[in-house]
C-alpha cells in the first residue's frame, strides 16, 4: 500500500507526518522474530512522534478518528490493557474491550468464535492477551483482521519487548556494545523471549541470568538453532552483572515456590535480587528497568526500583508511545 | 457377490512369518487360506488380478482408540474399522478408555457385542483394564476380563504409578500369559507438558516432555517384569533412551517387546511449528501434531529406525486417536493429544522403504507378524489353514492425503495433503473384501 494515494492514507499522513511506511509489510503483531532492522527502527522513528503527542497539554490527535480497536484479554492484566487502551484514544480511535471472565467465553465460546463475533462487528484491529502460547498465531490464521498480541502464554510480548529497547535506545543511544541482563523466571517469561528476538539486531550483548531451574532445557539449542549468538546464559548474577549496562530482574510469582521450581524465596534473594549492593557490580552509570507488575523486596529491592538508575516509569510511558507506533502502522493505513 | 471364495492372481507373495517370497497365487475358501502356489485354477470363484500387487497378512494394529462407547462423536467402532480396513488392517486391539472403561467383563462384551454386529469384516481384540477406572489404586477383575476375551491389559494414557500396583498386575498377567501394555510416561515429570521438550518447546514458549518421563518407566517397567516373569509391552516407546533400555532387556532374555507409531518414525517436533501454507503466520502450533507421546528429535527417529532393523522393535502400531474437529481447533495447550493413524499408517511408512531406511520386508514383518507374535496370535501369517486376514498393497501408487476421504471420523492427521507413494488397493478378511480401491481388478 502507499500512503501517497488519495483516501484515509492521505489524511493520516497529513495528521502525523513521518516517515515513509510503505515497506511496513505486517498485518499482525505477533512476535519480533519476523521483524527486521528497518521494521524496528520505523517503529522506534514513528514512536518518538508519539512521545512529543504525549508531552502535549491535550493528546488527541486525528490519525484513527473513525477507526475502531478492540481489545479482548483472556488472562486479567491492568498495565498492558491501558497502555493499548490509552495508545488508541490518544490517536482518535474508538475502543472496546471484552473481558473474558466476564464474556460468552466463561460460557464455552471458543477462542475463533469470541474473536470470529469481534470480526463480524468491522473492528480494524484486535489486541488479545491469552494465557496460552500460540493463541494468537491460531486467530491470525482463522481471521482477516488484524491481530495484536498484547502477550500469550510463556511465548511472546512484541510490544514489552518494543518499549524495552526503545527505552534503552532513548538513554544510550547507540546500542552497539552494549550488555543487557535479564535476571530471573526465564522459562516462563514472554518479556525475555520477544526481548531476545527484539535485541538482535542491534549489536548488543543480552545475558540470561537465573537459576539452572528457571531456564528452560532447551534454551542453548533453541539459541543454536534460531541463530541468536548475541545470547548468553549465566547462572551467577555476581558475574552476569559485570560491565552491564542494563539490568532487568523479571517478576518473581509465587507459584514458581510452590511447584518446587526455587526452593525457597530467602535463597533467591540472596542469589538474585537487584539491589544496591549488586548493582554495584555493574557499570556506575547502569539503567535498570522492569516489566511489571514488581514484586519488591523479592527480585528487585525497593531503593533501586525507585532509585536514579531506575527507568521502571519511563518504561510505562514509552509504552503508551510505541504501542501508538504500532496501532498507526497496524490499523492506520488503507485496507488494513 | 460371495467372496468367501477368492483367488488372488499374479501377485507378489510375502509373508514374513514364514519367510516366503515368492510371486504366485493364493487360493481363498470358506474363509480360510487353502493354497499358495503358481498357476492355480479353480472355477466358481471370484478371480482378483494382483499384478503389480503385493499379497502379505493383513496389517495387525497393537494399538488404537475405536472411543465405543462414551466418545462415539470421535469416532465408532464401525467407522473405525472401516478406516482400519482402509489400512489394511484386518486385526485391531482396542485400547480400553473408553468410558465407561474396559475395567469389567460387561462393558468388555458390549463392545464384543457391537464389533461382531457392526464390524464382522474384521478382528477385534478388546485391551483390558490394569486398574479399575483406569485410576492406578485398585486392580481390575484381570481374570475376569481374560474370560471376556481381552488379550492384554492397558491403562493406556493413565499410566500406573504406583510400582507396587504395577507388580501385582504383573504378577496377575504372567499367570493369564497376557501382556501388560504399558503406555510408559512418569506423570510428575511430564506435568503440564505439551511437547517434546527441546529446542522447539522453548522457541514456541510450550512446556517440554522429556524423553526421560518415558525411559524412568520403561526401566522401572523393565525391572518389574524381571521381578514377576510377566510380559511387557511397551507401547508406542518414542526415544533412543527407551530403545537402548528394551534392547538390553532382551539381551538379558526378559520377556519385553515393544511398538513405535509411523509419526514417530516419520515426523519430528518441528512438525509443531512448521510454517504453514498461510504466508500471514509464521509458527504454525498445529494441533494436529500433538500427541502423547510427543513427536522427538530427527536422533530418536535414527535410533527408532535403528531398533526396527535390529529387531528390538517387535511392532509398529498406529496409536489411531480420532479426535472431533472442536477437540483440536483450539489454542496448543488446550488441544487433545492423539493423530489418526489407519489410513495413512503404510503409506507414510512406506516413505521409509522408498529412502532405503528400512526394507520392505521389515516394514510388513512390523506391520503383521511382529504384532501378532506379541499378542501370541495366530494372525498375521498366510500360513494354508489361516484365517484369511491379507492385505493387498502396491507400493509405488502415488496419492495425496485428503481428510475428506477417510472413513474414520477423526480429521486430526498432520499428513493431510502430504504426497505420498505406496497405497492399499484392497484387504481381506475373513475371506471377504472388507476394502477395494477403484482400480482393484475383479473378474
Amino acid at each position: 500500500m502507499s500512503l501517497s494515494e488519495p483516501g484515509p492514507g492521505a489524511a493520516i499522513r497529513e495528521t502525523l507526518p513521518g516517515p515513509s511506511i510503505d515497506f511496513w509489510k505486517h498485518r499482525h503483531v505477533l512476535d519480533l522474530d519476523d521483524f527486521s532492522r528497518d521494521e524496528t527502527d520505523l517503529v522506534f522513528e514513528i514512536a518518538e512522534g508519539m512521545v512529543e503527542i504525549l508531552d502535549r497539554d491535550v493528546k488527541k490527535v486525528p490519525t484513527l478518528r473513525g477507526k475502531t480497536i478492540a481489545t479482548i484479554f483472556f488472562e486479567p492484566s491492568t498495565r498492558t490493557r491501558a497502555s493499548f487502551e490509552l495508545a488508541a484514544k490518544y490517536l482518535g480511535a474508538d475502543t472496546i474491550s471484552l473481558d473474558s471472565a466476564k464474556s460468552s467465553v466463561a460460557k464455552g465460546e471458543s477462542l475463533i468464535d469470541s474473536l470470529r463475533t469481534l470480526q463480524a462487528l468491522e473492528v480494524d484491529a484486535i489486541i488479545m492477551r491469552h494465557p496460552c502460547s500460540g493463541a494468537p498465531y491460531i486467530a491470525a490464521r482463522h481471521l482477516d483482521t488484524s491481530i495484536i498480541n498484547a502477550g500469550d502464554g510463556c511465548h511472546a510480548h512484541p510490544s514489552q519487548g518494543l518499549l524495552d529497547i526503545f527505552t534503552m535506545k532513548q538513554q544510550l543511544g547507540d546500542l552497539k556494545g552494549r550488555k543487557a541482563i535479564i535476571i530471573g523466571d526465564i522459562m516462563h517469561s514472554r518479556v525475555a523471549r520477544s526481548n531476545i528476538w527484539g535485541t538482535r539486531h542491534y549489536g548488543m550483548k543480552l545475558v540470561l541470568c537465573a537459576p539452572p531451574t528457571l531456564i528452560p532445557r532447551g534454551l542453548t539449542e533453541m539459541l543454536e538453532k534460531c541463530s541468536l549468538d548475541h545470547v548468553t546464559i549465566e547462572h551467577n548474577l555476581d558475574t552476569a552483572i559485570e560491565n552491564a549496562d542494563i539490568v532487568m530482574p523479571l517478576r518473581l510469582q509465587k507459584e514458581r515456590q510452590q511447584s518446587g521450581l526455587i526452593s525457597n524465596l530467602r535463597e533467591y534473594i540472596q542469589g538474585y535480587q537487584v539491589n544496591l549492593k549488586r548493582l554495584a557490580g555493574a557499570k556506575p552509570d547502569v539503567l535498570v528497568m522492569h516489566p511489571g507488575p514488581m514484586n519488591e523486596g523479592a527480585e528487585i529491592s525497593h531503593e533501586v526500583a525507585y532509585g536514579t538508575r531506575s527507568l521502571i516509569e519511563q518504561q510505562v510511558t514509552n509504552g503508551v508511545a510505541v504501542r501508538m507506533a504500532l496501532l498507526y502502522l497496524i490499523a492506520g493505513g488503507k485496507n488494513r | 457377490m460371495k467372496d468367501s471364495n477368492l483367488l488372488v492372481k499374479n501377485a507378489r507373495i510375502i509373508d514374513p512369518s514364514t519367510g516366503i517370497e515368492k510371486t504366485g497365487d493364493i487360493l481363498i475358501a470358506e474363509g480360510q487360506i487353502s493354497k499358495i502356489g503358481k498357476d492355480i485354477s479353480k472355477t466358481g470363484v471370484t478371480a482378483i488380478d494382483a499384478s503389480g500387487l503385493i499379497a502379505c497378512p493383513g496389517f495387525v494394529d497393537l494399538h488404537c482408540h475405536l472411543r465405543q462407547p462414551g466418545y462415539e462423536d470421535k469416532e465408532t467402532i464401525a467407522t473405525g474399522a472401516a478406516a482400519a480396513a482402509h489400512g489394511g488392517y484386518t486385526t485391531i486391539c482396542c485400547m480400553p478408555n473408553t468410558n465407561p472403561p474396559l475395567d469389567n467383563a460387561a462393558v468388555v462384551s458390549h463392545v464384543r457385542d457391537i464389533a461382531a454386529r457392526e464390524a464382522p469384516f474384521i478382528t477385534i481384540l478388546p485391551v483390558g483394564c490394569i486398574t479399575g477406572g483406569r485410576a492406578g489404586r485398585e486392580l481390575a477383575d484381570m481374570t475376569e476380563l481374560a474370560g471376556a476375551g481381552c488379550v492384554g491389559f492397558s491403562d493406556d494414557g493413565s499410566p500406573v504409578s504406583n510400582a507396587r500396583i504395577m507388580s501385582l498386575a504383573m504378577q496377575n498377567a504372567a499367570v493369564l500369559d497376557l501382556p501388560i501394555i504399558d503406555h510408559c510416561e512418569d506423570l510428575d515429570l511430564s506435568a503440564g507438558g505439551h511437547m517434546h521438550d527441546g529446542w522447539v518447546a522453548v522457541r514456541l514458549g510450550l512446556k517440554g516432555i522429556p524423553a526421560a518421563a518415558e525411559e524412568t518407566m520403561v526401566a522401572r517397567d523393565i525391572a518389574l517384569c524381571e521381578l514377576t516373569g510377566a510380559r511387557l509391552h511397551a507401547t508406542h516407546i518414542s526415544t533412543r533412551g527407551s530403545v537402548e533400555l528394551v534392547r538390553n532387556a532382551k539381551q538379558r532374555g526378559l520377556k519385553v517387546t515393544c511398538d513405535v507409531t509411523p509419526h514417530n518414525l516419520t515426523l519430528t517436533h518441528e512438525q509443531v511449528m512448521k510454517a504453514t501454507a498461510d504466508p500471514r503466520t509464521a509458527l504454525a502450533y498445529d494441533t494436529n501434531a500433538r500427541v502423547n507421546p510427543p513427536l522427538r528429535s530427527s536422533a530418536d527417529i535414527d535410533a527408532l529406525i535403528q531398533g526396527i532393523m535390529d529387531g528390538t522393535i517387535d511392532a509398529i502400531a498406529t496409536d489411531h486417536a480420532p479426535h472431533t474437529i472442536e477437540e483440536k481447533l483450539c489454542e496448543f495447550e488446550n488441544a487433545l493429544s492423539g493423530i489418526i493413524g489407519f489410513e495413512t499408517a503404510f503409506g507414510v511408512l512406506m516413505a521409509l522403504v522408498h529412502t532405503g531406511r528400512i526394507s520392505l520386508n521389515t516394514l510388513l514383518l512390523c506391520l503383521t507378524a511382529g504384532p501378532a507374535r506379541v499378542l501370541k496370535s495366530a494372525a498375521g501369517t498366510l500360513i494354508p489353514g489361516a484365517r484369511a486376514d491379507l492385505a493387498l498393497v502396491d507400493t509405488e501408487h502415488e496419492w495425496t492425503v485428503d481428510v475428506k476421504d477417510f472413513l474414520s471420523k477423526g480429521r486430526n492427521t498432520p499428513y493431510d495433503g502430504c504426497k505420498l507413494k505406496g497405497m492399499v488397493v484392497a484387504t481381506i478378511s475373513g475371506g471377504r473384501l472388507s476394502y477395494r480401491h477403484n482400480s482393484l481388478r475383479i473378474s
